[in-house]
């Protein structure tokens, strides 16, 4: 019997949206267990890869250091890396930080925002949270892409449960990925 | 009044009355071209390129070449599909064009062309992700110059069709952007009847109409469902079935 493909996710700077949708597979979820396993992934709740991958699913793009060293580490245990969502092909909501409009530090302008000038923030202390414990915010949102080489994406915010159904299924399979009008979106 | 003469698009008989542009002759024809700064009922200023066909071998944009006898047209071939695609790639690359949060989404030209292109995998263009302004200062009207694509249209609908020149190009180059003709919105004589302002002119959201947002829900937008261009493909005179790109054979 041919070993089944291991799967691993990951929800990087994302909503977990993504995540939501691939549940959102229903009963085809049932087809996929039989053709694949998951390895690390917030389903599974593995923390750590326990072998190589062929398939690295990942959601959102790269806003902080720990984004980073854990999408390169799914490049270094993947085969074959599939960005899902708009989060990760080009950034998505939290891009927005990268271009706010007057600003010469749109990071400082964004946190500033958060947590001190905002009128409906209570924040005494003025403080934006800094401890080590937190990963460092990167200088603007990165996209997947831009960090390490992304072999797949699959578009659409998210991307409907029957879309990540078939393309997961078709790249399981060896089979190019169908790609019918209302498959591709972007919203 | 000189007689019709007939040219080729693909290979197919396409007739033109003198005076009409490639475009015109191949939209009565019911042969799609894509474009994006062109739209019915203004002057085709032929800037964006999306409607960019081979003519004797030689590109030319569809909407401003005219129509001449027995020229041979490619219309929907890979190598002119693939400059559309990167085209429209480039569009998407160049501005702040976020989907997801945009109110537009659904029926964007930009995004519609996109889908109909069949773009859905990576290119290896940058994100320049510009800072651009934001005009919310009229009072029905708002607008995000982060999603303008430049075509012009809202150029001409306001000069041609009401005649106020609310809208100019500004700037060369990489720095060309969409002027207002006042210190901004609310000091123009901008009003939200003018034609300028209605849903057809603007082909992204640059141009948002205050309090209309979200008028359609998600699967009742205007692209949802038929590809842009299925009107003019329903005039084909055998009905041909939209094509729709494979992405196989995309290159990127």
């Amino acid at each position: 019997m041919k070993r089944k493909k291991r799967i691993a996710t990951v929800s990087l700077a994302g909503c977990f949206g993504c995540h939501m949708s691939l549940l959102d597979m229903d009963e085809h979820i049932l087809e996929l267990m039989e053709l694949a396993e998951f390895d690390r992934s917030p389903l599974t709740d593995f923390k750590t890869f326990s072998r190589r991958c062929d398939i690295g699913v990942i959601e959102g793009g790269c806003c902080n250091e720990e984004n980073v060293h854990t999408l390169q580490e799914f490049r270094k245990h993947c085969d074959v890396l599939v960005a899902v969502g708009q989060c990760a092909i080009m950034g998505g909501l939290p891009v927005m930080r990268n271009a706010i409009m007057h600003s010469e530090d749109p990071l400082r302008e964004c946190l500033e925002e958060a947590y001190s000038s905002s009128a409906k923030v209570y924040n005494p202390n003025n403080q934006i949270p800094n401890d080590a414990a937190l990963p460092l915010l990167l200088d603007k949102v990165y996209t997947c892409a831009e960090v390490v080489k992304i072999d797949y994406q699959i578009p659409g915010c998210p991307p409907t449960g029957e879309v990540l159904w078939a393309t997961l299924a078709a790249l399981i399979k060896g089979e190019p990925a169908p790609q019918e009008y209302h498959m591709i979106k972007y919203d | 009044m000189s007689t019709e003469f007939e040219f080729t698009v693909d290979g197919e008989t396409v007739v033109a009355k003198p005076g009409q542009t490639i475009m015109d002759a191949c939209d009565d024809a019911g042969v799609y071209i894509p474009r994006l700064c062109d739209v019915e009922g203004l002057v085709p200023q032929g800037s964006c390129r999306v409607c960019t066909v081979k003519v004797n071998g030689r590109t030319a944009a569809a909407c401003t070449q005219p129509a001449e006898p027995g020229v041979v047209v490619e219309n929907d071939t890979p190598q002119v599909q693939g400059y559309r695609r990167d085209l429209v790639r480039m569009l998407f690359h160049e501005g702040n064009h976020l989907c997801p949060i945009c109110e537009a989404s659904g029926r964007c030209e930009l995004q519609a062309m996109a889908y109909r292109l069949g773009i859905s995998q990576d290119s290896l263009y940058p994100y320049l992700q510009p800072v651009r302004p934001v005009d919310a200062s009229h009072p029905d009207i708002a607008l995000d110059t982060n999603r303008c694509i430049l075509c012009g249209r809202c150029i001409r609908a306001s000069r041609d069709v009401d005649g106020k020149n609310i809208f100019e190009y500004v700037g060369r180059g990489i720095h060309k952007r969409i002027g207002v003709n006042a210190e901004n919105l609310a000091a123009s004589d901008a009003s939200i009847d003018d034609y300028a302002m209605s849903l057809e002119v603007c082909p992204v959201g640059c141009i948002i109409r205050k309090r209309e947002g979200f008028f359609a829900p998600i699967g009742q937008r205007q692209f949802d469902n038929k590809p842009i261009g299925w009107e003019i493909e329903a005039r084909h005179k055998n009905r041909i079935a939209v094509h729709q790109i494979d992405p196989s054979e995309e290159q990127s």
